[in-house]
């Protein structure tokens, strides 16, 4: 046992997954649930047709303060065109490492009312935490960042998330996706409430003051269409629905032109630049790249995991699975990875390298479940 | 009926005359979670005591299913290809995976019985 290995944290509601049966294992740091008493096939399969309360408070949560032109502060950070984001709005971006390299994926609000108008609310992936708050302070360093380690974070996602919701507060369910607002709900406080998620339904991620989120989680689980949902069903949601992981599908050595992801990328920042790592992003948009994110279907029932090698029909490599596995709700395996570009079009036939054996697959669209937003 | 013998690896075989039904463990469908996939021998194929013969993928991850007994596969239960969550229902019935003809019907007694597995199993928690 080696001494100095860091001490897991644990979230305000770790008593609540214990008592949930949840199974605890070790992630980004701290001790969450991978999956409750029902299982990730069942969890996965009550989100897409009820509605799943997912703990997410690992992820951070961070205030930028600064002067009225802080939308045009963070464009310097990252390449998301922040000065025509409207009031109350969010902006799915990345930070930047100077080569292009995504250091992060995150969700950017720019707040609704005209006395905030001097800050945004940012939620980064937990195991990034540290490095995106220090990274965000050496880069603006005029402007005020702000961990709020006062709240835990819970997403409400599914079909009848808005339903449930209502009952508790009935204003957020005006919000449309990928719109935000900070709402008072009667004893639990003042919770930031966005309509969003990562699973590719319809949903909230709440911010909860942490005196309170356990009762209200527990609230939330009380009603008859809510199930806890652990990060093993998380995982397979949002693969589902073609969203990256980060560490899986970016990571510092990928560009967000080879995640396919140039329409996180306003038009006008293309052309203008002004962003670390816009060199690298610029040249790759007129040149193209040498590989790309695709969402890649086995033809049999064989699952190919992360790290299943991708080849060509003649044994070639050509690229790399990321992130794969079983999807309920497709009812068979699913796969998203990158791929030499010439093999990156829709229909191509490629092969799965799975206990040594290619096993025939095709490059499909994603996602691989349509995605069921509240859209405006 | 014949007593169900186990393995260390959590399979089981069954012998019926000459031939071991076998599958995978109670204990191990609910460690390993829901069964999304197996991948199954083909019939003929020669098989060692010990040995890799199939693979059972769960949500979480692969895991090799090795032979109980030295002999020749002679039938795969079909059924697991379209429903693999049958492991989950009844790993110790229902949800078998292969007979094999044993070479060596004696074989089974170098396996555990069943007391001596549940004991087994609950060292291992």
């Amino acid at each position: 046992m080696d001494a100095h290995m860091t001490e897991l944290k644990r979230t305000q509601l770790y008593n609540l997954h214990v008592s949930l049966q949840g199974k605890i294992v070790p992630f980004a740091g701290y001790e969450m649930p991978v999956q409750y008493a029902a299982g990730i096939l069942k969890e996965h399969l009550h989100t897409r047709a009820n509605a799943g309360l997912f703990d997410i408070s690992h992820m951070g949560q961070v205030v930028l303060e600064g002067g009225a032109d802080i939308l045009k502060q963070i464009e310097k950070i990252m390449p998301g065109d922040f000065q025509e984001l409207k009031p109350g709005e969010i902006r799915y971006s990345f930070l930047l490492n100077e080569q292009g390299g995504v250091m992060d994926d995150l969700m950017v609000t720019r707040p609704l009312h005209a006395d905030e108008q001097n800050s945004v609310f940012i939620i980064i992936n937990a195991a990034c935490k540290d490095d995106d708050f220090a990274h965000m302070k050496k880069q603006l360093p005029h402007i005020k960042a702000t961990m709020l380690n006062d709240r835990a974070l819970l997403a409400l996602q599914g079909p009848k998330a808005a339903e449930v919701l209502g009952r508790f507060c009935a204003a957020p369910t005006k919000l449309k996706f990928m719109q935000a607002d900070k709402f008072t709900i009667k004893d639990v406080g003042l919770c930031y409430i966005s309509r969003s998620g990562y699973t590719g339904e319809d949903g909230f991620e709440i911010s909860v003051p942490n005196a309170t989120v356990e009762k209200f989680a527990s609230d939330l689980l009380a009603q008859a269409e809510v199930m806890p949902i652990g990060l093993g069903a998380r995982d397979s949601l949002r693969l589902e629905a073609g969203l990256c992981l980060y560490g899986h599908e970016l990571d510092t050595m990928t560009t967000p032109v080879e995640g396919n992801l140039v329409w996180a990328i306003g038009k006008r920042r293309r052309s203008e630049g002004g962003f670390i790592g816009a060199a690298t992003i610029q040249q790759q948009l007129k040149d193209g790249v040498s590989r790309k994110r695709v969402g890649i279907r086995p033809d049999g029932r064989a699952l190919a995991r992360e790290q299943t090698e991708v080849v060509d029909s003649a044994g070639k490599h050509i690229g790399i699975i990321t992130s794969g596995g079983f999807g309920p709700s497709v009812d068979g395996p699913v796969c998203m990875g990158y791929v030499e570009s010439t093999f990156a079009k829709v229909g191509t036939s490629v092969f799965l390298v799975v206990r040594g054996k290619p096993l025939p697959a095709k490059v499909v669209t994603l996602p691989f479940a349509p995605h069921r937003y509240m859209k405006g | 009926m014949s007593q169900t013998r186990f393995t260390k690896e959590h399979e089981w075989a069954r012998v019926d005359g000459d031939v071991a039904i076998c599958g995978i463990t109670d204990y191990a469908q609910k460690a390993l979670g829901d069964i999304v996939y197996v991948e199954l021998p083909a019939i003929g194929k020669k098989v060692k005591q010990g040995e890799q013969v199939a693979v059972v993928e769960s949500s979480k991850a692969a895991s090799e299913v090795y032979a109980p007994v030295d002999g020749e596969v002679v039938a795969v239960n079909d059924n697991l290809s379209n429903d693999p969550g049958k492991v989950n229902a009844a790993a110790q019935s229902d949800g078998w995976f292969f007979k094999i003809k044993a070479a060596n019907a004696a074989q089974t007694g170098s396996l555990m019985d069943e007391p001596t597995y549940q004991n087994y199993v609950k060292g291992l928690s």
